[in-house]
């Protein structure tokens, strides 16, 4: 028999393989056709402006856009002693037409942050050519260094130098508090300006103790709840799901009601004796706050992927596990625990990817020794308007979280997430 | 929860003990919404318990505050919900409807890149609020539509589709795509079997999907303190300017109202995924 014969032909001629391929595509198509709309949809809205923010994050344009003539003229000056006649001239003729444009300040308060007394300097300067005081057909480096002794110091002209290129990582070594020095290298801020690392650190601890927490009270609850009749455990599954599907500013505002020097949890030690009426203990406006209302949050999200595993495991295998001799104790430690661990996975990485990027609640109950990341981000971007460097910051806490996400992800797949 | 009669009593001890540490644990989680209520008939306008709120005095409650959170001069909260209800309601629909139907795609098992597109279709969820607030407000900022309703609704669509997508994907994953055969070798177009056979049969899990979708709008703060302008203010903007500027307990009227609506929601909800299940056989 000849291998043409084998094949298997369809009613109008085609070979069965490559009619059910085409039919295979087809199916491809139609299933991606469906999709497509909310994944245009977010690439457009979602997916590239958060690529967008790291082109902002990087971009130094401003200067390189002021002062075109200028660093052409530079590429020639080894940066060592005061730069040539060339240099001086590109940048008088750079800085004449930012006058006739009115953004010269511009230049002077983002040279003032590579070097301090730029926005002096470049102010006198405006002055004199106000004044048409510099004249063109004789030599200008001459008359620019008369206008004021630091046009005469080389370290300047060196921080202009620094500002050329279009892009820098500077805002992303700002963000680890640490800078480019005159000389090129990455040095330290000095110690006691060292706010954001306190920051990363705080919220790194944050995050990872309320995880801890949410775990260590979610997990007997949960175990309660996959044990206990249905009829008992629906009712009690309510204390967990209206938290859940409450607004998280209702919760916040309750937290700021019982926790305040007048509130409820401390009427409660008062009347107990624990604290004397004078003595009433500050739980609002520190850490404590943010611990007790960011667990109490964040809660439900570990119990409800710990409950939907427990729910799975059969209470058969651990009567099996005390008949074969082992005490309580042994038979949940040797036979249940092993078989919950998917959901402590899963709850877990989902309180601590939830919980590191927390804005709202520290912000409310934290106070100034309770904020984190987040909250720096936003005020960056809402008062300084610093918005590359907030968008620099915001990047290093995406790249984390998407770390962690991508663990999730083969862990427990995306797809697995419970909703109540 | 009965123990049987021959347990030791280290065990009997080791047991109660369990108990108590989960009615602490619920106890911590419920408590905190009841505080509220009471505080919001208080008759000052303080937030704490007066002394005759104590001695349980009918003249220290009052419905002062929700008076106030109606007809209150110059109050926002009126604008708030209107403008949080019109943004919800849009946001909703919109998930729905683009939540669904890559759903419908990412179920089918002919879908290329399934793993990486539902990683992608879910971040929304996954990523800090803060970080896609920033993003959000880039682009809205750059299309001109920062400040309008439009730009957060969908702002909101982005935010809410996941929970479409993962909850429709659950309904679907029990769903018996035999019955879709069989309507369209009975000559149904596509459309026609989608509308009479699919939907009917997922639809728990679209309005349970919807449901979340409306009260992740409903209560998204972040998101909205970047793109809203005046005009477009909600109550969660409302409730947050409140809390940290001039604390009334006209927000802890506000708060009851918001209580009394996810609790309605939550029995919607439980009540939807009870039928889905029942619907897709599945017994507990």
């Amino acid at each position: 028999m000849s291998s043409e014969t084998k094949q298997i032909l369809t009613t109008d001629g085609i070979p069965l393989e490559v009619s059910l391929k085409k039919a295979e595509k087809k199916n491809k198509i139609k299933a991606f056709f469906l999709v497509a709309p909310l994944l245009f949809f977010l690439f457009l809205t979602y997916v590239f402006p958060i690529g967008e923010m790291f082109t902002r994050s990087i971009d130094d344009k401003m200067v390189t856009n002021m002062l075109p003539k200028t660093f052409k003229a530079m590429e020639k000056w080894d940066g060592k002693e005061l730069p040539p006649e060339e240099v001086f001239a590109g940048f008088y003729l750079d800085f004449k037409l930012l006058v006739e444009n009115q953004t010269q300040g511009k230049l002077g308060q983002r040279l003032n942050k590579e070097k301090n007394g730029f926005n002096s300097i470049t102010k006198k300067l405006l002055r004199q050519i106000k004044r048409n005081k510099i004249d063109e057909s004789i030599s200008i480096k001459e008359q620019i260094m008369k206008v004021h002794k630091n046009w005469r110091n080389v370290e300047y002209w060196q921080a202009i130098k620094r500002t050329a290129p279009p892009y820098t990582f500077a805002k992303y070594l700002k963000g680890m508090d640490m800078y480019f020095a005159p000389d090129g290298s990455i040095a330290q801020v000095d110690e006691d300006r060292r706010i954001h690392r306190i920051l990363w650190l705080r919220t790194l601890e944050i995050a990872l103790f309320v995880t801890i927490f949410c775990f260590l009270m979610g997990y007997p609850i949960a175990h309660l709840l996959a044990t206990l009749p249905m009829k008992y455990s629906n009712l009690l599954m309510i204390c967990v799901l209206l938290p859940f599907w409450t607004s998280l500013l209702v919760r916040t505002a309750s937290w700021m009601i019982l926790l305040q020097q007048q509130g409820v949890v401390n009427d409660f030690f008062v009347m107990i004796g624990l604290v004397s009426d004078d003595s009433r203990p500050e739980m609002m406006y520190n850490k404590v706050g943010t611990y007790v209302a960011m667990t109490q949050i964040l809660l439900p999200f570990m119990v409800l992927p710990l409950y939907s595993v427990m729910k799975t495991i059969s209470p058969s295998l651990m009567r099996a596990g005390k008949s074969l001799g082992g005490t309580p104790f042994v038979a949940f430690w040797k036979v249940y625990f092993p078989l919950t661990i998917p959901g402590i996975g899963a709850g877990c990485l989902l309180v601590f990817i939830l919980a590191i990027g927390y804005y709202i609640t520290p912000a409310l109950v934290g106070g100034a020794s309770g904020t984190l990341i987040s909250n720096q981000i936003a005020y960056h971007m809402k008062t300084t308007l610093d918005w590359s460097f907030a968008s620099a910051m915001g990047l290093m806490l995406l790249s984390g979280v998407l770390v962690i996400y991508w663990i999730y992800n083969k862990l427990v797949g995306v797809d697995n997430i419970k909703l109540g | 929860m009965a123990l049987p009669s021959y347990t030791e009593t280290r065990y009997r001890i080791w047991h109660y003990i369990y108990i108590g540490i989960c009615t602490f644990v619920f106890f911590f989680l419920i408590a905190p919404l009841f505080v509220i209520f009471p505080l919001s008939f208080n008759a000052e306008e303080f937030l704490v318990f007066s002394e005759g709120m104590k001695r349980l005095d009918p003249d220290a409650f009052s419905f002062r505050w929700y008076h106030e959170m109606v007809y209150g001069t110059k109050n926002p909260w009126g604008l708030a919900a209107k403008n949080s209800f019109i943004i919800a309601i849009f946001a909703t629909i919109g998930s729905i409807i683009l939540g669904t139907l890559a759903a419908l795609g990412l179920s089918s098992r002919h879908m290329p890149y399934k793993g990486i597109i539902m990683a992608i279709l879910i971040s929304p969820m996954i990523v800090p609020l803060i970080i896609s607030g920033v993003a959000i407000f880039f682009f809205m900022a750059k299309v001109g539509l920062a400040a309008t309703h439009t730009g957060i609704v969908l702002a909101h669509i982005i935010l809410g589709t996941p929970f479409v997508v993962i909850t429709v994907t659950a309904t679907l994953s029990g769903f018996d795509h035999s019955v879709t055969r069989a309507a369209a070798s009975l000559g149904s177009n596509p459309v026609n079997t989608f509308m009479k056979i699919t939907l009917p049969l997922i639809l728990p899990g679209v309005i349970s999907g919807g449901l979340f979708a409306f009260v992740t709008s409903f209560d998204e703060v972040v998101v909205v303190l970047f793109l809203a302008g005046l005009e477009n203010t909600t109550i969660p903007v409302q409730m947050w300017t409140g809390l940290r500027e001039q604390l009334s307990p006209t927000i802890l009227a506000v708060a009851t109202c918001l209580i009394l609506l996810s609790t309605l929601i939550l029995i919607s909800a439980e009540l939807l995924r009870r039928r889905s299940e029942r619907l897709r056989g599945i017994n507990r």
